[in-house]
C-alpha cells in the first residue's frame, strides 16, 4: 500500500523560521564511487572532500508569532573518522598563488600532522606514504547540487552553503517525518550510507545551526538555547575569515561563550559589523533569511511509495490522481495552475523534474494529466526510472485565479477554451517558443516590423491588435514570403545609376527582369542607438517567369564608402523577399 | 471532444455561418473559389473537412504560399489557422511575413504558427491541429520529398479533417507528388502578369494552377488571379493571349539547374 501525503502550502505566511543544517563532508577515499546522482562522481574516486548540507525550514503556516524550533543539523566538517580506517592518508590538492595546497584531508592524514594550506611538498615530506587527488571544484558543486535535489523531498526550501552545506528550512515539516530527531535521522543516516560524512544540527537560526554542524553532531536546539549551545564551541566554528580567527584567539577569546560575554561595541570596533551580526545570528540573537534555490510553489501534492515504483502506467495512474489532488487543492481557492512542475525522485537520489506551461489557468485534472503525457512522451532522454520512484510530487508553481466565464449559445467562448488547450498541448510537446503568434512593431523597416511572441501568453493580445490595413485596389506591396536576413543577389549593372537591374543572379540562376515598379525608399532608423545603417532602395521586380522578388540596394547610388585602394565599393543587392 | 460543437446546434451554427460568408454556394459542404471554370470542374468548389495538396518546384514556393493562403481565406475568412512548417523551409524560401498576409486581404490576427522541428513533430501537430474543431484550417508546409508522410500519414490526416470539419492543406515544395488521400491535388506555378499600361508595373498575384488529381470529378489547368479586396479568386482581367504567355513549353531555368544543385 503507498503511503499516500499530501501538504498544501498557501503562500508565504507568518515569519518563523527554523532551520535545518546537514554538514556532510564525502569520504573521498571510501571505494564506493556513490553516485548521488550520476554524473559528478563518474570516476570512481572523484575529487571532492567534503560536502556540508544545511537547511533551513520553510515558515510554517501556524500564525503564532510563537517562535519556530529552529534545528540545525550539523557535520563535522572533516571526514569523521568512520569504520574505515585507511592505511594510507590521503589528501585533495588545488593550485593556489602558484602553489600546489592542500584543499582538504582524510582524518588519517589529520592525524599525521597535516592541515590545509600546507604545501604538497612538506606535506609529503612529513609523510611520504601521502595518496594525492586533485581538487575538482565542478564535481564539488554538482555533487551538492544532487544532494541539495535530493534534500527536496523533505522540503521545497533548500538552500546551498557552498562549497560543503545546503541549509533546509524544515518549519512545518518535520512532523511528516516523525518529528526533528526522526527527520534528523533519515537525513544524515541516508547520507552516510551513501558515504558521505555527515553532520547535521537543527536549530533556529541557519547560522546558529551551521555553527554546531562544525563540532557536534546531531544536536537539535530548542528554541532559545542556543546561546547555551554555541557558546563552548571554538570561535572557529563561527566560519569568519582567518584574520578574525586568529585576530580573536590572539585576544585570548578561545570560545564563542567569550566572545559573546565582551560587550558588542568592543567587538565591532576590532572586528566589523558584519562579525558582529553573525555573532548573534550564531547566538540566536538575530536571524539572517536563507535564499532557497528554488521559489516555494504554491501548491504541492505529492505521494510517497513503501516500494518503488518503475512502470509507466504506475507512473502515468499515481500522476492523474496526483492531478486530481492538486485541483481540489487549487480549487478551495478558486485558483487554476499557469506552471505546473512533476518531480520524480529516484531511489537512488536523483531527481528529474518536468515542466508544462499554460495559455491559462488550468482547473481541469484530465487536462494536467494529458499535458504531462504529451511532455513525456516527447522527452529526448526519456524518463527513466532506474530502480523504481520512491516519491513523486505535483507542484503547482504559478497560479492564477480563475475567472469563471459565461458560456452562451455561440460557442465562440469555447472555441477559444479550445484553442488555447491545443496550444498548451504543442507547447508541451515541442516547446512553448515554437508556437507563436504575431504582433506588429512599430517600425518600417521590413525585418522587424512583425513580433512573433509565444501563443500561450499573447494568444488574446493577439486576437485585439489592430494591423495596417490594405490599400484597397493597390497590388501587395509587401511580399509574402520575406527572408530573415536578406540574400545577397549579383547585379552586373543597372540601367541608370539609381535605377533597378536588368537582370540579377541569386541562388546561381539569373533571373531577367521584365516588370519593375519602385524605388521605394526605406532609410534606417538614425535617431536610435546602433540604428544608422545605409538607405535602402526596394524594387518591386517580375522576372520572364512571372516570378516576383523584392529587392533592394543597400546604400544610394555615390554615397557608396570608398574601399582601401579609395576606389568606390559597388552597391551591394539583396533579395528580401517573395510576392506571390 | 467538445460536446458543444457536435451538437446539433453547433453545427447548424456553422452552417448559417458558411451561407452567410458565400451566399453563393450552393453546397454547404463546399467553397467555391470564385473562379467561374475551376468551380464547375469541383462541382461546386472546394470540399470542407477534406484534405488538399499544393505542389510546388522550390523556386515557385511564394506563388504555391500565395495560392494556399488564399485558399485558407476562402474556406475559413473568421477561424483560426495554423500554419504548422518546419525550420528548414523558412531558410529556403523565407518567412510567411504578416505584411504580406494583409496585403493579401487575409487576417493575420487568427494566424497561429508552429515551428515544428522535424517533419515527425510537424505530421503530428497537424494532426492534433486538425482535430481540434474550432479551428477553420490547418495549413502543414514541408520541404522536400518528406518519407514519413506517406499514405497512412495523409489517411490519419484525412480522417481527424473528416472527424473535426477541419480543413486540410498541404502545402509540399520541391517534392513529388505519390499517392495519398488527398481530396484534389493543385501544382501551382507564378503566371505572367496580364499586359497592362506600362505605368502600372502588375497587380494582384497570378497564378497557373494545374489540378492534377481530383477524386470526383475531371481535372484541368487555369490562370487564376486572387482579388485582394474581394478575397477570392477570379479569371485574370483582359487576358489577350489566354495561355500562350505562359512558360509551359519553354521550362524555367531553374528547373534545369537544379539537379546540379541537390548534386553539390
Amino acid at each position: 500500500m503507498p503511503l499516500s501525503l499530501s501538504l498544501t502550502l498557501p503562500h508565504k505566511g507568518g515569519g518563523n523560521d527554523s532551520s535545518a543544517r546537514v554538514d556532510i563532508s564525502h569520504n573521498t577515499n571510501s571505494r564506493l564511487p556513490l553516485p548521488l546522482a550520476g554524473e559528478g562522481w563518474g570516476g570512481g574516486v572523484a575529487a571532492s572532500d567534503t560536502v556540508r548540507v544545511e537547511r533551513a525550514s520553510p515558515t510554517r503556516i501556524a500564525s503564532c508569532d510563537a517562535i519556530r524550533p529552529q534545528s540545525e543539523l550539523r557535520s563535522s566538517r572533516p571526514p569523521q573518522a568512520g569504520e574505515v580506517k585507511q592505511v594510507y592518508p590521503f589528501v585533495i590538492v588545488a593550485k593556489q598563488h602558484n602553489a600546489i595546497l592542500i584543499h582538504s584531508l582524510d582524518e588519517a592524514a589529520a592525524q599525521a600532522g597535516l592541515s590545509i594550506g600546507l604545501p604538497l611538498a612538506n606535506a609529503r615530506a612529513i609523510c611520504p606514504e601521502l595518496t594525492v587527488f586533485d581538487a575538482d571544484e565542478v564535481a564539488d558543486r554538482k555533487t551538492l547540487e544532487d544532494i541539495a535535489d535530493w534534500c527536496d523531498r523533505f522540503t521545497p526550501l533548500v538552500a546551498l552553503d557552498p562549497p560543503y552545506g545546503l541549509y533546509l528550512d524544515i518549519t512545518g515539516c518535520a512532523h511528516l517525518f516523525g518529528g526533528e530527531r526522526a527527520l534528523l535521522q533519515i537525513v544524515s543516516g541516508a547520507l552516510s550510507r551513501r558515504g558521505f560524512a555527515v553532520g547535521a544540527a537543527i536549530a533556529s537560526t541557519a547560522i546558529c545551526a551551521r555553527t554546531l554542524t562544525r563540532h557536534v553532531s546531531g544536536m537539535i536546539v530548542a528554541d532559545g538555547e542556543e546561546a547555551e549551545a554555541v557558546s563552548p564551541l571554538p570561535v572557529s566554528a563561527l566560519g569568519a575569515d582567518d584574520a578574525i580567527t586568529a585576530g580573536l584567539r590572539r585576544a585570548g577569546l578561545k570560545t564563542i561563550g567569550d566572545v559573546a560575554s565582551r560587550a558588542p561595541h568592543e567587538i565591532t570596533a576590532r572586528f566589523g559589523a558584519p562579525f558582529t551580526t553573525l555573532l548573534e545570528q550564531a547566538l540566536g540573537q538575530g536571524n539572517a533569511p536563507i535564499s532557497p534555490r528554488k521559489p516555494l510553489p504554491d501548491y504541492i501534492v505529492e505521494k510517497r511509495f513503501p516500494e518503488p515504483v518503475a512502470t509507466d502506467t504506475v507512473i502515468a495512474m499515481n500522476l492523474s490522481a496526483l492531478a486530481g489532488m492538486l485541483v481540489t487543492a487549487m480549487d478551495k481557492q478558486g485558483k487554476g495552475a499557469r506552471k505546473l512542475e512533476a518531480s520524480f525522485f529516484r531511489t537512488d537520489g536523483a531527481v528529474r523534474t518536468i515542466s508544462v506551461e499554460t495559455g491559462r489557468p488550468m482547473t481541469k485534472p484530465e487536462a494536467i494529466d494529458r499535458l504531462f503525457r504529451e511532455r513525456l512522451d516527447a522527452l529526448n532522454d526519456p524518463l527513466d526510472p532506474g530502480f523504481g520512484f520512491d516519491l513523486i510530487r505535483l507542484s503547482a508553481s504559478r497560479t492564477e485565479i480563475v475567472v469563471q466565464q459565461q458560456r452562451d449559445l455561440d460557442a465562440n467562448v469555447h472555441d477559444n477554451d479550445e484553442l488555447s488547450a491545443l496550444i498548451d498541448r504543442i507547447a508541451a510537446r515541442i516547446g512553448g517558443k515554437r508556437v507563436v503568434v504575431h504582433l506588429p512593431e512599430d517600425t518600417h523597416i521590413p525585418e522587424r516590423a512583425v513580433l512573433a511572441v509565444p501563443a500561450q501568453h499573447h494568444l488574446a493580445a493577439a486576437a485585439q491588435v489592430a494591423w495596417p490595413e490594405r490599400i484597397e485596389d493597390e497590388p501587395p506591396l509587401r511580399p509574402l514570403r520575406l527572408f530573415e536576413k536578406p540574400e545577397p543577389i549579383k547585379v552586373p549593372f543597372a540601367t541608370v545609376p539609381d535605377g533597378p537591374p536588368h537582370q540579377f543572379t541569386w541562388r546561381r540562376v539569373t533571373h531577367a527582369v521584365v516588370r519593375v515598379e519602385g524605388p521605394e525608399r526605406i532609410a534606417m532608423e538614425w535617431w536610435k542607438q546602433n540604428g544608422d545603417g545605409p538607405t535602402r532602395d526596394y524594387f518591386r521586380i517580375e522576372d520572364e517567369a512571372g516570378l516576383r522578388f523584392w529587392i533592394f540596394r543597400d546604400g544610394l547610388y555615390e554615397s557608396e564608402p570608398a574601399d582601401a585602394e579609395g576606389e568606390p565599393v559597388p552597391p551591394r543587392w539583396f533579395v528580401h523577399g517573395l510576392f506571390a | 471532444m467538445s460536446t458543444a460543437r457536435t451538437s446539433t446546434l453547433a453545427s447548424l451554427r456553422g452552417s448559417i455561418e458558411r451561407l452567410e460568408a458565400h451566399g453563393d454556394a450552393h453546397d454547404i459542404n463546399k467553397i467555391a473559389l470564385g473562379h467561374k471554370a475551376a468551380d464547375a470542374v469541383l462541382q461546386g468548389g472546394l470540399a470542407l473537412a477534406a484534405m488538399h495538396e499544393v505542389f510546388a518546384e522550390g523556386h515557385q514556393s511564394a506563388s504555391a504560399t500565395g495560392f494556399i493562403a488564399g485558399l485558407a481565406g476562402r474556406v475559413s475568412p473568421r477561424r483560426p489557422l495554423v500554419w504548422v512548417r518546419q525550420d528548414f523551409s523558412e531558410i529556403e524560401s523565407g518567412a510567411l511575413s504578416m505584411s504580406g498576409l494583409c496585403e493579401l486581404g487575409l487576417d493575420p490576427r487568427l494566424l497561429v504558427t508552429v515551428r515544428a522541428p522535424d517533419t515527425d513533430a510537424a505530421l503530428r501537430t497537424a494532426a492534433d491541429a486538425l482535430a481540434c474543431d474550432a479551428l477553420g484550417t490547418v495549413v502543414l508546409e514541408m520541404w522536400g520529398q518528406a518519407r514519413q508522410l506517406d499514405l497512412v500519414a495523409s489517411r490519419k490526416l484525412t480522417l481527424a479533417a473528416a472527424a473535426s470539419g477541419v480543413t486540410a492543406l498541404l502545402l509540399r515544395v520541391a517534392a513529388e507528388p505519390r499517392p495519398s488521400t488527398a481530396e484534389t491535388r493543385w501544382i501551382v506555378r507564378a503566371a505572367h502578369s496580364p499586359p497592362s499600361a506600362p505605368w502600372i508595373a502588375w497587380g494582384a498575384p497570378v497564378f497557373d494552377a494545374h489540378l492534377v488529381r481530383n477524386r470526383h470529378g475531371p481535372v484541368g489547368r487555369w490562370i487564376m488571379e486572387w482579388n485582394c479586396d474581394e478575397r477570392l479568386f477570379s479569371e485574370p482581367a483582359a487576358y489577350p493571349q489566354p495561355l500562350a504567355a505562359t512558360p509551359a513549353h519553354r521550362p524555367h531555368q531553374a528547373a534545369i539547374i537544379q539537379p546540379q544543385r541537390r548534386a553539390s
